[in-house]
């Protein structure tokens, strides 16, 4: 071995002093950039084709008859005028609104009282074990908890607007918890021994301090959470929610009876059209158009979320 | 604030009763700590909640089920009382597979990019374009994978897939072969004849395994006969690799966000000896901040299993399934995955109601998912929590 390299020591030498004053080109190293860029490159592209597709397939639905589509319902046939996304609008609208009253609360205490309150013992332990496990538990079995909970009956026909929306919120949850946790986290310590100082309680440090610094961090994880809620088809779909025909229904967007009765929302619509468009392929257009509709809602959440944490972090420092 | 009052100063000794202030204060303090306590206990009665659910009716499944019923047979047909695990779980280690081939390397790619080359520039624009991807809906890549991926993508390569995988996969084995067999020549630093002859010997067992692999799903476990998968479900467009695919792209995003927090924990101090010590950028990326990572990066992979696992709609739209599947070992078939099989359990036209324990089949499979990704999810919090003691 010893003779080899001695023999090679010419060409070792000169690929040494190539290799410092970079003669040779780093030709693998750029390679390599390339390749991870590419890698990165290709995730973006997907989103770009995806959204070309979509936006392909519905905008001529949304071209032709925006108005009719905005107000229309569920129907047997795509050709139908009266064919539209209203229910599924009114469904996750209130979806939307369930989130918000029992998510936003329950999840933005639980990371206060992790965050300020929590002892180290067994019991904080087992709460914070218990939410991160609840975040990695699939969407479905959330589905099969609310088909548990309130439709006892085994006959779908009892599942109810109420049923979903709180499905749901138990979804998100644990969403709001972590991101609501990592929020107050971030606030120096300096604000709550200043206002300790002054005399303030645990409770008017938070109210007074605390919260108000870590509100657009808060306000980011709601964000998120509400988007994925209205995003979200799978445990709608076990709860019961209707992908196939509904009965047109009088009274307005906000009318409370309607929580007691069955109920779609915009995902399911989406999963019920792409279902029929094997039968009637004018039903894969209406998906697309109703797509558009949704992800103009879920995208702007989202980037709104996004930017609103990157200014703060940024004016932060 | 109106509750605050200021200890008086009265005459006399400052007490410890009058720096505690009102009563009435300490009450409210008390009653807020115990309001904030019940709602964080609401995550661990809904822990209790799902479980007791899945066991619950679980439970009568397993007591009641013919156990014959659920191995070994044609297919998952629930509304005829056979419950054919190994259709799902194969059908749901296609998909997850599949999706991590996507996945993997193009998330774990984004994220050492994003960490390690992109100027701050790049950077702050095309971070948040992964995280909208993120967000993306999963009926939105549904019905992606099934109008473009599959039409466009699979169907075109079809099953001349397999040939590119193999083409590629003799190339690389050519590759190793000639550049193992260099070094042994030039007798470089670190390797013998031995050594070399063991790797060489490796690779082709491995490479030949893969083949043999590629031949079987191919020829013998695609399901051979069409009329008699015609005859048990409804066929629908779209297949297994569509699905996976789209499962993949879904999951790129969370791979990368783990990764490139495992990558952002590396100390600088590493980076910097590294190229002190004359290491290029790629040898400093390969050889010092990824294995530095690495724990950081498994779990990313762990978490991203466990997602492509649970992903429901995707695989329902997509998946070239309806109510039942045949057993299928080929991603070119149509079939069910644990999830979509419980969805469309749920959508079937006379719903869940169904002959004897369609319900309760339901959440079987339930527990079954739920248990594995439990798992899966405490394992990769194992690793986690490794990279955070470390650095």
């Amino acid at each position: 071995m010893a003779m080899a390299t001695i023999g090679n020591s010419g060409a070792a030498e000169r690929r040494v002093e190539d290799e410092i004053f970079r003669r040779g080109r780093d030709l693998r190293g750029s390679g390599f950039r390339t390749m991870l860029f590419a890698a990165l490159a290709i995730s973006i592209l997907f989103l770009v084709v995806l959204l070309i597709q979509v936006f392909v397939d519905g905008w001529p639905v949304l071209d032709e008859r925006f108005g009719d589509f905005w107000s229309g319902t569920l129907r047997s046939r795509s050709s139908d005028d009266k064919l539209g996304i209203s229910q599924g609008m009114i469904g996750s609208f209130w979806i939307a609104v369930f989130v918000a009253v029992i998510a936003f609360p329950l999840g933005i205490a639980a990371a206060i009282y992790l965050e300020e309150y929590a002892p180290d013992n067994i019991v904080t332990k087992t709460i914070d074990i218990a939410i991160r496990n609840l975040a990695g538990v699939p969407s479905v079995v959330y589905g099969l908890l609310g088909l548990f909970l309130f439709v006892q009956t085994r006959e779908l026909k009892d599942s109810t607007l109420y049923a979903g929306g709180i499905t749901l919120a138990i979804l998100v949850l644990p969403i709001v918890v972590i991101t609501a946790a990592e929020a107050i986290r971030a606030v120096p310590s300096s604000l709550r021994q200043g206002a300790y100082g002054v005399g303030a309680t645990k409770w008017d440090v938070i109210r007074t301090q605390i919260l108000p610094f870590a509100a657009p961090g808060v306000l980011t994880g709601t964000l998120l959470a509400l988007s994925r809620a209205v995003g979200e088809a799978a445990p709608l779909i076990l709860v019961g929610a209707i992908t196939g025909r509904l009965a047109p229904r009088d009274g307005s967007f906000l009318s409370l009876e309607q929580f007691s009765d069955r109920f779609t929302a915009m995902p399911i619509v989406i999963v019920g059209w792409v279902q029929e468009s094997g039968r009637d392929a004018g039903f894969s257009a209406a998906a697309g158009a109703a797509i558009v509709v949704l992800l103009a809602f879920v995208i702007s959440m989202n980037s709104v979320a996004v930017v609103l944490r990157n200014y703060f972090e940024k004016k932060r420092g | 604030m109106a509750d605050i009052s200021i200890p008086k100063p009265t005459t006399g000794l400052l007490t410890t009763d009058a720096l505690a202030g009102p009563r009435s204060r300490a009450r409210k303090e008390g009653a807020v700590k115990w309001i904030l306590f019940s709602a964080a206990l609401v995550s661990i009665a809904i822990s209790v909640l799902i479980v007791l659910s899945l066991i619950n009716e679980a439970r009568v499944f397993i007591l009641e089920v013919d156990w014959a019923n659920t191995w070994g047979q044609q297919g998952w047909f629930p509304r005829q009382g056979l419950y054919d695990m190994p259709t799902l779980l194969v059908s749901s280690l296609i998909v997850t597979v599949v999706a991590m081939f996507v996945a993997g390397p193009l998330g774990l790619g984004a994220a050492v990019y994003l960490s390690e080359y992109a100027s701050r520039r790049t950077r702050s624009l095309l971070k948040p374009i992964l995280e909208i991807l993120a967000g993306v809906p999963s009926v939105v890549l549904g019905f992606f994978a099934l109008f473009f991926i599959s039409p466009q993508v699979i169907e075109r390569i079809g099953r001349n897939g397999w040939l590119v995988v193999g083409a590629i996969m003799i190339i690389v084995y050519v590759g190793m072969v000639f550049r193992w067999a260099r070094q042994a020549m030039v007798a470089e630093p670190g390797t013998t004849l031995r050594t070399q002859l063991i790797r060489i010997l490796t690779l082709t067992t491995l490479v030949a395994l893969g083949l043999i692999l590629i031949w079987w799903i191919n020829d013998v476990a695609g399901s051979s006969d069409p009329a008699s998968a015609d005859f048990f479900t409804v066929k629908r467009s779209g297949q297994l690799a569509a699905a996976a695919v789209g499962v993949g792209i879904l999951t790129i995003p969370l791979v990368a966000s783990v990764s490139e927090d495992a990558l952002a924990a590396v100390p600088e101090e590493l980076r910097a000896a590294s190229a002190g010590l004359g290491a290029r950028k790629m040898t400093t990326t390969v050889q010092v901040v990824l294995p530095a990572a690495v724990s950081g990066i498994v779990a990313a992979f762990i978490i991203g299993i466990s997602r492509a696992l649970g992903e429901t709609m995707v695989v329902f739209m997509a998946g070239g399934a309806a109510d039942a599947a045949r057993f299928t070992a080929s991603p070119f078939d149509g079939g069910l995955t644990m999830t979509a099989g419980m969805a469309s359990l749920a959508t079937g036209t006379d719903n869940v109601v169904g002959e004897g324990l369609t319900f309760q089949s339901l959440y079987f499979v339930g527990l079954v998912l739920f248990i594995i990704t439990l798992a899966l999810n405490v394992m990769a919090g194992r690793y986690v929590s490794r990279v955070r003691e470390k650095y």
